[in-house]
């Protein structure tokens, strides 16, 4: 607040254009995401000079960021939605787990064809995101609290299915999760390809849709939003509903990446969704932030576990120790070059 | 004068209207349920100078979630979250098992006494970052608490070299499987802990200071209120207690596990606290309630396992009962179904209002 009080009455000769620049830059609402843009940006680059000799360089190398990490970024997408409207989604990495353990169930013990399963998966995980939208708004209970609700619920309904993990080996599956599509350099899952879809429509809905000025209008002060006539309830439905989408989807990604449903699968996966969205520069208080931010928080943190891999040689606990570290160090970066926007 | 059913309607009123009613009202409820499966559920009995019962197991395997809870009762007042708990259980425990199985002789008192000071000091530094990212850097407590949950199951892990350290420590064993005047001696430290944190909390003004920083930092601030120093301190003193119940937890089983001790107990003490009628906005907090609140859901556990329900379903009836703790503790739930006074019978659900027109009416609520 005094920084850029104090720019604003010290303009004088030469500087002032200069210094009226940053100041614009530093008021930027965009800057979050530039920041952390830059610094995956750095992060590349160190892995670049670092692991030049064992093939970073290679342009798969960054495409497989996309294919290890799609179903991350389409829960981070649905988590960036309730985000940005003030709420927060606990139950994204137990939908994932009980839709991998749902859609193996139904395919390999029932033996329904995958073109049934998917949109019934996809409706359950719908379903249940409304449910827990309408919980939170009509009993006016924490959105933390219904959602870890789900949270339980979920794990346990994939408990109930089977304490063991279903492996699947329909043909439908595994040709598609086999399927590369070249793009010339090198190739694409279908998994990142409809991930990639899944953050053109998000950015769509957020940016050019009414829908999407209500989110950022209801996380921004809802109160206002009340006043200005938004139907507030309806809004914050539909959030958790996209949410549920998102991680059923995110669901159906990871089991045709991983093959098998299994009860433990994603556990801890919405603190990962939460922390992308959040290294993207959205504010957990809601109302600010851009979805292209949420798509370099999953880029930063895929980056950090596949340096990790080529660094090699590093046991189970360095990894979770080195991803602590890389989270702190990016928190911490990303405070200090936005602290004066903030104030 | 008032007619004598009137006073007894208002008398109702006050009691269902205490802030411990609810919470206490689902704790008896759950008891009781035990009952028809397991008739001398509230029997307890004398063996070996020990008492036994399920009431005494209860509280005895409910400590460490007690102990967590109260901590992080206070971590919420003040408008914060720690999700860090869990790994500084493991932390501690790790930290302080391999110091007593290095140790010559692991019945030595001086040596267990040094290695839980070792553990507890390692858990007051997690509680000191935690406060100075949230408090000093200004980062919001979700994500600041969340780097030492990622990292330090890895530090513990680190710790233990990965495996499992086993101890045999007689005098270590007592924290968390011990007995002490015929009751188990965790009981004795979590009520030592519970009725410090009371009195400091309410018979000194620190309750307060800790009350006005959750519903206005700022504020709190101008008025000369030490808030970032009241918010490192509490992030200090939920790690303090996370560490003592890293203790029991490795004391109780003696070893220590880096990546399964204390595993979701974060979220177990978060739904504690809520259960027990803190605000997860902050500003107002219950120690009671919270302290009831973790009876509730270890009760819960206890319950699935005596009442013989398959144990891969306690997740979901854990889900269900938070749903209907939360539902009976909301305003709105009861204005809906249970009638707009409180008065009547319970009826069926109301109608699903439409979002239009409820929406309104919540806003003028809050």
């Amino acid at each position: 607040m005094s920084a850029t009080t104090k720019t604003r009455t010290a303009p004088e000769g030469g500087t002032a254009s200069q210094t009226s620049a940053i100041t614009r830059l530093l008021g930027d609402r965009r800057l979050p995401v530039l920041v952390t843009a830059a610094l995956f940006l750095a992060m590349y680059i160190t892995g670049l000079s670092r692991y030049q000799n064992y093939g970073f360089a290679e342009p798969q190398v960054f495409l497989n960021l996309f294919i290890d990490n799609g179903y991350l970024l389409v829960a981070a997408v649905g988590a960036t939605f309730v985000i940005m409207s003030g709420g927060i989604d606990l139950s994204v990495g137990s939908l994932i787990g009980f839709t991998t353990m749902f859609t193996a169930w139904l395919v390999e013990r029932q033996g329904l064809p995958l073109i049934v399963v998917v949109p019934l998966a996809l409706g359950v995980g719908a379903f249940g995101g409304f449910l827990m939208g309408y919980v939170i708004h009509n009993f006016e209970i924490q959105p933390f609290i219904v959602t870890l609700a789900g949270l339980f619920l979920f794990r346990g309904l994939c408990l109930v299915i089977s304490k063991e993990s279903i492996s699947i080996s329909d043909s439908t599956v595994s040709s598609l999760a086999q399927t590369r599509v070249p793009l010339g350099l090198g190739d694409l899952s279908i998994g990142a390809l409809v991930a990639l879809a899944v953050l053109g429509a998000a950015f769509y809905v957020l940016h050019y849709t009414r829908f999407g000025r209500r989110v950022y209008a209801i996380g921004g002060n809802e109160q206002s939003a009340l006043l200005m006539g938004l139907p507030l309830g309806g809004t914050k439905i539909a959030v958790y509903t996209v949410s549920g989408f998102c991680s059923a989807l995110a669901g159906l990604l990871f089991m045709l990446y991983i093959q098998s449903g299994d009860p433990l699968h994603a556990v801890g996966m919405e603190l990962d969704a939460i922390a992308a969205v959040v290294i993207g520069g959205t504010l957990l208080t809601g109302g600010s932030g851009y979805v292209i931010g949420t798509l370099f928080g999953v880029l930063v943190l895929g980056l950090i576990k596949s340096i990790i891999q080529f660094e090699g040689t590093l046991s189970s606990w360095w990894t979770k120790i080195a991803t602590g570290v890389l989270l702190c160090a990016f928190i911490l970066i990303q405070r200090a070059m936005t602290a004066r926007k903030q104030t | 004068m008032s007619t004598p059913s009137a006073a007894t309607t208002s008398r109702w009123r006050a009691l269902t209207h205490h802030h411990l009613f609810w919470p206490v009202a689902v704790l008896v409820a759950l008891l009781l349920v035990n009952v028809p499966f397991t008739p001398d559920f509230f029997a307890i009995r004398m063996t070996d100078g020990h008492l036994y019962g399920s009431l005494v197991s209860i509280v005895l395997f409910g400590s460490p979630l007690i102990l967590v809870a109260v901590g992080m009762t206070l971590v919420i007042a003040t408008g914060g979250i720690d999700l860090s708990v869990g790994a500084v259980v493991a932390i501690t425990g790790a930290l302080t098992c391999s110091y007593i199985s290095d140790q010559a002789d692991q019945n030595a008192l001086a040596g267990v006494f040094l290695a839980m000071g070792i553990g507890l000091v390692a858990a007051v530094l997690c509680g000191l970052w935690n406060g100075f990212l949230v408090a000093r850097m200004g980062i919001q407590p979700i994500i600041a608490t969340l780097i030492i949950m990622v990292a330090g199951r890895g530090v513990a892990q680190l710790i233990t070299d990965g495996k499992i350290i086993t101890i045999n420590s007689e005098p270590y064993k007592l924290i968390g499987g011990g007995y002490w005047l015929t009751l188990p001696f965790s009981i004795f430290v979590v009520a030592a802990v519970v009725a410090v944190t009371v009195a400091l909390t309410r018979k000194t003004a620190l309750g307060l200071l800790v009350e006005s920083v959750g519903g206005n930092a700022e504020a709190s601030r101008l008025v000369g209120i030490r808030s970032r120093r009241i918010k490192i301190m509490v992030y200090m003193f939920c790690a303090l207690c996370a560490g003592i119940a890293g203790l029991m937890i490795s004391s109780n089983t003696s070893a220590a596990d880096g990546n399964n001790a204390g595993l979701w107990i974060e979220l177990d003490a978060i739904l504690a606290v809520v259960i027990g009628g803190t605000s997860l906005l902050g500003g107002r907090f219950s120690i009671g309630g919270t302290v009831i609140g973790a009876l509730v859901i270890q009760t819960l556990t206890t319950t699935i396992y005596t009442i013989g329900v398959p144990t891969q379903t306690n997740l979901v009836f854990k889900a269900a009962v938070v749903i209907v703790v939360c539902l009976l503790q909301s305003p709105k739930f009861r204005a809906k179904v249970f009638g707009a006074k409180g008065r009547g019978k319970p009826t069926a659900p109301a109608e699903p209002a439409t979002p239009a027109d409820a929406a309104p009416k919540m806003e003028v609520s809050r």
